[in-house]
């Protein structure tokens, strides 16, 4: 039976990979990676977690809810990134500075 | 060694690789198919936590669902986008890389300290779940007893979740509509 620490070393590691590509990133589809990378990382915090939770099962459910989010937020993401480009004509976040054209 | 724990690092060390492999390439869609690999990494790690319908949804929403979309927004895109999107980040090391970096590590160390602090004292629910033998184990009948859970304790938050799901599609349909079509 794998411990929980395994679980957590493992998902810490997978969570900084994902900051260090949200921070370091100039490319706004590989920010939506670095963010999914991070939610992955959370989700597999929520299943290691929720094995210790038979009763309510609250860890797995919650995990199903997170990975609907995510897929949610990517869809949203995607388009506004078509969009903000077809204004912009860039998707570097450091060139989007302004909220109306 | 068991057989377990083998496959258990062979899995986090695909993940944990192909993810740092993914944040290092230059070329998009290869980060992008690299992406692949991590995500069924993943799911083969949450089958460790006996997580095995958070897996198969797993690889049904993310790579069946989130990467062909990304693959499409990046490959049905017209050229100037997809060779704004294939420069590069700046030469490796930059100062703003070099920076991130730093940062991202610096958060590993404090979780991992926080990790072994923590070892001495788990959660009070997590030791008595040890003690009482109540964690799931893997002859239990996990995905009938989410259907019932989803059912009846957890069916607001189900139900939030369809709306919420409906008002994405529309929210996100709305917004890739071209200018002046209706």
């Amino acid at each position: 039976m794998i411990t929980l620490t395994h679980f957590l070393a493992v998902s810490a590691c997978i969570f900084c990979i994902g900051l260090y590509a949200v921070l370091s990133k100039k490319n706004a589809i590989m920010i939506l990676v670095g963010i999914e990378l991070m939610i992955n990382a959370a989700i597999l915090n929520f299943v290691a977690f929720g094995r210790y939770d038979k009763i309510n099962y609250g860890g797995q459910i919650f995990a199903l809810f997170a990975i609907v989010l995510a897929a949610a937020a990517v869809a949203v993401g995607l388009a506004l990134i078509l969009n903000v480009y077809r204004h912009y004509k860039s998707i570097n976040p450091d060139h989007i500075q302004e909220l109306k054209d | 060694m068991t057989l377990e724990e083998i496959l258990f690092y062979a899995f986090s060390v695909l993940a944990i690789v192909s993810a740092l492999l993914v944040v290092s390439l230059k070329n998009t869609a290869r980060a992008l198919f690299l992406f692949f690999i991590v995500l069924f990494a993943m799911a083969g790690l949450y089958l460790f936590a006996l997580a095995d319908f958070v897996a198969i949804t797993q690889i049904m929403v993310y790579v069946g669902g989130v990467l062909i979309l990304m693959i499409f927004a990046f490959m049905l895109s017209n050229k100037a986008l997809l060779q704004d999107l294939q420069q590069t980040s700046g030469e490796f090391l930059s100062l703003p890389n070099w920076q991130s970096m730093l940062l991202a590590l610096a958060f590993l160390i404090i979780m991992i300290t926080a990790f072994v602090e923590w070892q001495t004292e788990a959660p009070i629910w997590v030791e008595q779940a040890k003690a009482q033998g109540t964690f799931i184990k893997a002859t239990d009948n996990n995905i009938k007893q989410l259907g019932f859970k989803f059912m009846t304790q957890y069916v607001l938050p189900f139900e939030i979740i369809g709306i919420f799901l409906m008002m994405t599609l529309i929210g996100a349909a709305h917004l890739s509509r071209k200018d002046g079509q209706p």
